[in-house]
């Protein structure tokens, strides 16, 4: 569709619109709005954003789509029931500035939200458009609205109201998005509030994990600036548990509540032969030098350095997966091997990141897995050994098991491997803590209100849910501050 | 050598513990060094390192008063101290730093140190005097002899632990191919040997795996579960190729720098 016709079919609908009410076959007969993005030829040698947002044109029609279902299905998908069907209405009809309140409503970081959502499995799963077509990703293309109209109110400078001081202090441990939404909601409150970072940088995997081209860091220093405007007070190279303990914010140096937010932050091995050669990173290490340090201007100012490399194998099939693989594209691999062991059915990864992957030539090697990492002489790795897998039943998740056929092993050539198989919990909070309880995957405990075993103390995103998603941990910050306010209300 | 105000980390310390800086908050490395004393009451530590690539230059070229951007820690898990009999301290080159306030602490549990220093040469000696403050004993070695008697410090290391009481046990620091061959001696006699390995490393938190070294052929992370080992099962072949993981890339890097360096000095002689 060119942008003429686009703009010719929005002033049709809004003509039919004046006499009568567009039916749900007009509606249905509206073709999905792609989003406008970089050519993959183009975007492969640049850290840009991939897509470049809809225009105002894109985005009413595709919020026409929308049927304003009396039951609107899509919110009971979105973890933190933004009112959605309401948003969509909004800019159907050209109210863009309600649209985005109704969302800052229950979502503090619409601009990220808008871009790293799995809305697939979320809103737009059971999205009723999506139903009718008998494909999720043909619902509306709700996480495009949702940026579009986040990505208006940009550089505006209004800043939340804050109460009177209550001379309550709160510690915040890191600052991810869980931390960065507590940190808001209970500073709104009036309460005195600290975000402890051990990097040096405010973000967390928005900042050194999730890439540049995904989701650029601009939009999460935004948010960061929001929270300075407010009064919050953010200390790097703060690591709790060793720069100070939980226990001594809390007695010694006056804090009365404190929110855990430190994420999931242990990256996971295979545990195979070969995996210390060099040349094989974490997905971790590998995007953290790349996008924290800035890896890619190594030579050019940047003092971080990082592989040079040819030919790369990624093992996983999750976002972190599609992540790196695309990272170690624009780092300059000419050949980039995505490796799983399931199908492309069962990958994690958010659909609309396998389809960048692909058009931007990464090579899916489904059903197949490494088993032995070989080096040279110099303990550079040189190739892995890889099984070839088929799927059996079903296992806990819900996913096929897969299973390795045997005498299947091949070779795969390359100079750099990275494991992007997930986190599991990093163990420092625990080791100096010892009154928190935790499960037995090292995860925090927390009840409904995200409370922990100690007095005062909440906690939430990846380190109690495991490795999860950005709105989840977002969603339990709100929670975690809600419940410190009341707490802090009462003591 | 500077003195680095860092009111908390002075605080919380222990020896063995180290931070990671990083001189620029945009473009900078982050590099590990051990926190080699500290005061509490003035709030600063003390670091010692050697010019080795860009960012130690970096750090040497700075003036007294200027600002590091960014120092975290203490990192690391302290060194487990305890009254072991008779120690001995091996420090090779820039590792007598580290090896200082382990030494100490070891003093003051009770313990009889003996003390080796090695170096290339009697210029590269750092921290004798120090050293000489708390050894029942102290033996230096220099490679050329130009100071000390010339030796690696293998040799002396190998004639204490054939005395009649031998030495209970050896904590070694310095270059990774020292500790390796310290750690072929002691074994041979059965002393448990702690090391302390500086591998590179990203943030010191357990989050990259960078650091991690081979112990007992399982993976293990520097940054935390370290940096002290027991140096008989650690993997150092493999530990020193992964040192060099970016040999050629930091080369480029440091000679980038000094080009730059000479060009400043050129334009404001
Ligand atoms: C590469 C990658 C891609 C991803 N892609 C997506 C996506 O597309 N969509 C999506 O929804 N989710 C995605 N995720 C997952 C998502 O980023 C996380 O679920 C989310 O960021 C978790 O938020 P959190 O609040 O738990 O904290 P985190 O974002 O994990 O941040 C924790 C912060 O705490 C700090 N910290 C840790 N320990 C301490 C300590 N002891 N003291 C002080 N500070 C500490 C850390 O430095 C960090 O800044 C991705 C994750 C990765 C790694
Ligand atoms: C726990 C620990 C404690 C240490 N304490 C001291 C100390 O007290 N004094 C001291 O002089 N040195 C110490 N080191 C070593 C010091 O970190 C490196 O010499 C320094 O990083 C070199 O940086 P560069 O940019 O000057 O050199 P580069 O040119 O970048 O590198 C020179 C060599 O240093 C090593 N190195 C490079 N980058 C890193 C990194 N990010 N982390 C660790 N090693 C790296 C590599 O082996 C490399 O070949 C310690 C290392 C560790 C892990
Ligand atoms: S389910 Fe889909 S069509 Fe129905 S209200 Fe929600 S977004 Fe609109
Ligand atoms: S430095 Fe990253 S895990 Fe040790």
């Amino acid at each position: 569709m060119t942008d003429k016709e686009r703009q010719q079919l929005l002033q049709q609908l809004l003509e039919k619109q004046k006499t009568d009410k567009l039916k749900p076959s007009d509606r249905y007969d509206i073709p999905q709005q792609d989003m406008p993005e970089q050519d993959p030829a183009v975007r492969r040698g640049n850290v840009n954003e991939v897509a470049t947002g809809y225009t105002e044109t894109h985005a009413r029609l595709e919020a026409m789509r929308c049927l304003q279902c009396k039951k609107a299905p899509c919110v009971n998908g979105c973890p933190v029931q933004i009112r959605i069907r309401d948003f969509v209405t909004a800019i159907a009809e050209g109210n863009y500035k309600e649209a985005l309140d109704i969302i800052k409503e229950n979502s503090l970081l619409p601009a990220v939200c808008g871009r790293v959502c799995p809305q697939e499995v979320q809103c737009q799963q059971t999205c009723t458009v999506g139903k009718k077509f008998k494909d999720p990703t043909k619902g509306v293309s709700i996480g495009r609205l949702e940026r579009y109209v986040a990505d208006l109110n940009k550089n505006s400078d209004s800043v939340p109201t804050v109460a009177a001081e209550t001379g309550k202090k709160i510690a915040i441990i890191g600052s991810g998005p869980g931390g960065i939404v507590t940190a808001a909601d209970v500073r709104r409150a009036g309460h005195d509030v600290t975000i402890f970072e051990a990097f040096h940088k405010p973000g967390g995997v928005m900042v050194y994990g999730i890439p540049e081209f995904r989701l650029p860091k601009a939009i999460v220093q935004e948010e960061i600036d929001t929270l300075t405007k407010m009064g919050v007070k953010i200390v790097y190279n703060f690591i709790v548990g060793r720069t100070r303990t939980l226990e001594q914010l809390l007695t010694e140096d006056g804090f009365d509540a404190a929110y855990i937010g430190v994420g999931a932050g242990l990256p996971r091995f295979m545990g195979i032969e070969g995996e210390s050669l060099i040349g094989v990173y974490s997905a971790n290490e590998y995007l953290t030098r790349a996008n924290l340090m800035k890896a890619y201007d190594f030579g050019r100012g940047a003092d971080t350095p990082i592989a040079l490399s040819k030919k790369v194998a990624v093992i996983g099939g999750g976002n972190v997966a599609m992540d790196s693989a695309r990272t170690a594209l624009r780092l300059g691999a000419e050949k980039v091997y995505l490796v799983y062991r399931r199908t492309e059915k069962e990958m994690p990864a958010r659909i609309e990141e396998v389809h960048h992957a692909k058009e931007e030539g990464i090579e899916f090697h489904i059903l197949q897995s490494p088993k032995r990492i070989i080096g040279d002489e110099n303990s550079r790795v040189v190739a892995i050994e890889c099984l070839k897998y088929e799927l059996g039943e079903p296992d806990d998740s819900g996913r096929r098991r897969p299973i390795p056929i045997e005498g299947s092993e091949f070779r795969i050539d390359l100079d750099t491997c990275i494991m992007a198989i997930g986190n599991g919990a990093n163990p420092l909070i625990r080791q100096t803590t010892p009154e928190l309880e935790f499960n037995k995957w090292g995860n925090i405990v927390v009840d409904e209100n995200c409370k922990t075993s100690m007095e005062g103390v909440y906690a939430g995103g990846d380190i109690v849910l495991g490795a999860a998603t950005v709105i989840l941990a977002m969603g339990q910050g709100r929670i975690a501050a809600a419940a410190i306010n009341e707490y802090l209300a009462k003591k | 050598m500077a003195d680095i105000e860092a009111p908390l980390v002075a605080q919380a310390r222990k020896p063995g513990q180290f931070v990671i800086i990083s001189i620029n908050n945009e473009y900078g490395e982050r590099i590990p060094l051990t926190i080699a004393g500290a005061d509490p009451e003035k709030g600063t530590i003390r670091l010692i390192w050697q010019r080795l690539g860009k960012t130690t230059a970096e750090l040497a070229d700075l003036q007294e008063g200027d600002e590091i951007t960014n120092v975290a820690g203490p990192l690391g898990l302290p060194t487990h101290l305890e009254k072991f009999g008779t120690v001995v301290c091996v420090g090779g080159g820039i590792g007598n730093a580290p090896l200082l306030p382990i030494a100490k602490a070891l003093k003051e549990e009770g313990n009889n140190i003996i003390s080796i220093l090695g170096a290339k040469n009697k210029e590269l000696l750092i921290l004798e005097e120090e050293f000489a403050q708390i050894s029942d004993e102290l033996i230096i070695t220099t490679d050329d002899g130009s100071y000390g008697r010339k030796a690696l410090v293998t040799e002396p290391l190998k004639e204490l632990c054939q005395r009649n009481a031998k030495p209970d046990q050896v904590f070694a620091i310095g270059p990774a191919i020292m500790m390796k061959f310290c750690c072929e001696v002691t074994k041979q006699f059965d002393i448990p040997t702690q090391v302390s390995l500086n591998t590179i490393m990203v943030d010191g938190t357990g989050m990259c795996g960078g650091c991690r070294i081979e112990f007992d052929n399982k993976p293990k992370f520097v940054c935390v579960d370290g940096p002290e080992f027991d140096g008989h099962k650690v993997n150092f072949d493999l530990m020193m190729k992964r040192l060099n993981a970016y040999q050629d890339q930091e080369k480029k890097a440091l000679e980038q720098y000094k080009e730059h360096q000479c060009k400043i000095e050129q334009i404001e002689p």
